[in-house]
């Protein structure tokens, strides 16, 4: 299959897993919260489409298209959504706590951004040639670790590569209300070589990712990947407060699926489809049926 | 004997020339300055490349500790003052103390933060305090202080190079000068030591052949001194004997030996240098209390405010000998 069809495929799986969740959701079938990734798919898309299967990734509360476009199975991330003992963290972390070979996951903002920064120095000493990916919004621009670690992943030339997904909301504060000044310059100052793309087209980001995933790796020094995007979902189930025709305009033209949907034969649209809809369906399936955890005191 | 200090700073070098995993991260902490209260002097010299002085920036300090230390090193984070575990709660707490348990047991992080506590030096509110009260109860953190009786290297090789969680190591700032006790001499001759738990152990000193003690006094770390001369006070100015606890390991708590101990006395004295309201002492005591109805207690500890830095208002801020012996007469007339 083409590199198109590919990235075409990871974004549907990602979009079809988080409208099932929060179908799940309203229907009344899940507990607790999720944060959906609806609308900004093609960032995962693109840098899992250049990242190494070694390199490690650290998320956040949205961490569920950056774990499917990593190569995460979709079912034991339905059953840790469940709160199921087949989830992948046995239903201890729920949605926002999650891991899984290299991957983890952290519901508190801008707390993983000095823990990427020594996974980085450890990946720097063991000479394993492999970077660390810190995934931020910006809402997380606003937290004090952050900046800590940009001056000393800099002072210590880190291999790791942090990625703002500007979806221009923290929760329900706009950007506006919670970002001074310049962005980029905020990286460029501690001296982080920066890319900055405006686009929710996944082809416009993979050069820009890969030059900073490349750079990262091969000067082994920190850079900042900022990606502009757009959530479409609430920030996680039904609190958006953001005007529906506005949000409706948004939806039909920065959508990331028909953007890349129209490169893609006919065929190929319903391929996707047809690979994606059973593997949803059978991941949902499979982790209802699964047992929840029994707590055991003598455990940990 | 080996002052506090040296045996630490000897645990440090062991530690890393032993594994060459082991790293030190900190402020200040390089030759010739060789950190505030000089525990990590010499090292960066024996090890240039493991020994990495940081900005002043606590959070990530012990962050980039944790990251470390789930991907295969050991690091070892020195915070400058006590004062400063504030600024490293969130790392602590909401990262490397939850990540085994949350990550269903799929991680380790054996990172060990040390952090010189404690008063009595005229540093003022922000530079005195023993803030690990803070810290206990934490699930997945341990919390350690070292005091004279066990060996504090060996402590602290354990932590670095045996333990697999997280861990707290707490220097109360004036141990660092004082020289470890030998059994059998100087302020021990008087004791039977018995010593419970291997990696962080308890120590329960009784007086050779005295009557029935009267009181268990549990404490630790740089206040076992202050104790030891107040149960010495009390033994030869009013034949009042005493049995003391002396705990390394804070938290999780591991009460079974005072528990033994109060069996035999049923009146408790708990004595801490941080403030007196739902300090360690409290959780002691509500335990013991959970456990052997009945008991009486009183608790000694620093005065629900902030430590001043005159000396005249510090001393009367903080706990002493002698108010542990009238808290003790006090306990007894009860």
């Amino acid at each position: 299959m083409t590199e198109t069809y590919d990235l075409y495929r990871t974004m549907l799986l990602i979009r079809r897993f988080e409208e099932r969740a929060l179908a799940e959701f309203s229907a009344g079938r899940l507990f607790g919260t999720t944060h959906a990734y609806i609308g900004e798919e093609a960032d995962a898309a693109a840098i899992f489409a250049v990242s190494g299967l070694d390199d490690i990734v650290w998320s956040n509360h949205r961490c569920h298209g950056h774990f499917l476009a990593y190569g995460g199975p979709p079912y034991a991330l339905a059953a840790e959504l469940m709160g199921k003992a087949t989830g992948l963290v046995g239903g201890r972390g729920g949605s926002q706590h999650i891991h899984w070979r290299n991957f983890y996951s952290n519901g508190i903002q801008g707390g993983i951004t000095p823990v990427a920064t020594g996974m980085a120095l450890a990946q720097k000493v063991q000479k394993t040639g492999n970077l660390v990916m810190a995934f931020i919004g910006d809402g997380t621009l606003g937290e004090g670790a952050l900046y800590e670690s940009l001056n000393i992943a800099a002072l210590w030339q880190l291999p790791v590569l942090f990625i703002v997904e500007d979806n221009r909301y923290a929760q329900t504060t706009p950007v506006e209300k919670g970002v001074s000044g310049s962005m980029s310059g905020r990286f460029q100052a501690f001296g982080l070589r920066t890319w900055e793309v405006d686009s929710s087209d996944v082809l416009e980001l993979l050069p820009a990712a890969r030059q900073a995933v490349d750079y990262v790796r091969g000067t082994v020094q920190p850079a900042a990947l900022i990606l502009h995007t757009y959530r479409f979902s609430a920030h996680s189930k039904g609190d958006d407060t953001r005007d529906r025709e506005a949000l409706l305009a948004i939806r039909a033209n920065h959508d990331p699926l028909l953007i890349h949907a129209a490169r893609l034969s006919y065929l190929e649209l319903e391929q996707a489809e047809a690979d994606i809809t059973p593997l949803i369906e059978s991941a949902f399936t499979r982790a209802f049926a699964d047992p929840f955890p029994e707590f055991d005191p003598a455990g940990l | 004997m080996a002052a506090v200090l040296e045996r630490l700073n000897y645990a440090l070098g062991h530690a890393m020339q032993t594994d060459q995993r082991v790293y030190l991260l900190g402020e200040d902490i390089l030759d010739p300055y060789g950190g505030a209260f000089k525990v990590t002097r010499g090292l960066s010299s024996r090890f240039p490349d493991r020994v990495l002085t940081t900005p002043i920036s606590e959070a990530a300090i012990i962050g980039i500790c944790n990251g470390m230390a789930m991907r295969g090193l050991l690091p070892v984070a020195e915070v400058m003052f006590g004062d400063f575990v504030t600024l490293i709660a969130d790392q602590l707490i909401n990262h490397a103390a939850k990540f085994r348990w949350m990550y269903n047991d799929q991680v380790r992080v054996p990172v060990v933060v040390r952090a010189p506590m404690g008063g009595r030096r005229g540093y003022g509110p922000t530079h005195s305090q023993t803030l690990e009260k803070l810290f206990l109860g934490v699930p997945g953190l341990r919390v350690v202080a070292p005091n004279t009786l066990g060996d504090p290297a060996q402590l602290l090789e354990v932590a670095i190079l045996q333990e697999v969680d997280p861990l707290l190591f707490v220097e109360h700032k004036l141990l660092y000068t004082r020289p470890m006790l030998a059994s059998g001499q100087g302020d021990l001759v008087d004791f039977q030591i018995e010593k419970f738990g291997a990696h962080y152990p308890t120590h329960l000193l009784r007086f050779i052949g005295a009557p029935p003690a009267q009181i268990s006094i549990a404490t630790y770390g740089y206040n076992f001194e202050l104790v030891r001369a107040a149960a010495l006070q009390l033994a030869y100015e009013r034949e009042i004997f005493t049995e003391i606890l002396v705990f390394s390991q804070l938290s999780p708590f591991e009460l079974s030996p005072l528990f033994d101990s109060l069996r035999r006395t049923n009146h408790l004295l708990t004595v801490e240098e941080g403030t007196h309201t739902l300090g360690w002492g409290a959780e002691v005591a509500a335990q013991s209390a959970e456990k052997l109805p009945g008991i009486r207690v009183r608790r000694a500890a620093a005065l629900n405010l902030p430590i001043a830095n005159s000396k005249t208002l510090e001393d009367a801020i903080l706990p002493s000998q002698e108010k542990i012996v009238t808290l003790a007469l006090e306990l007894l007339a009860s």
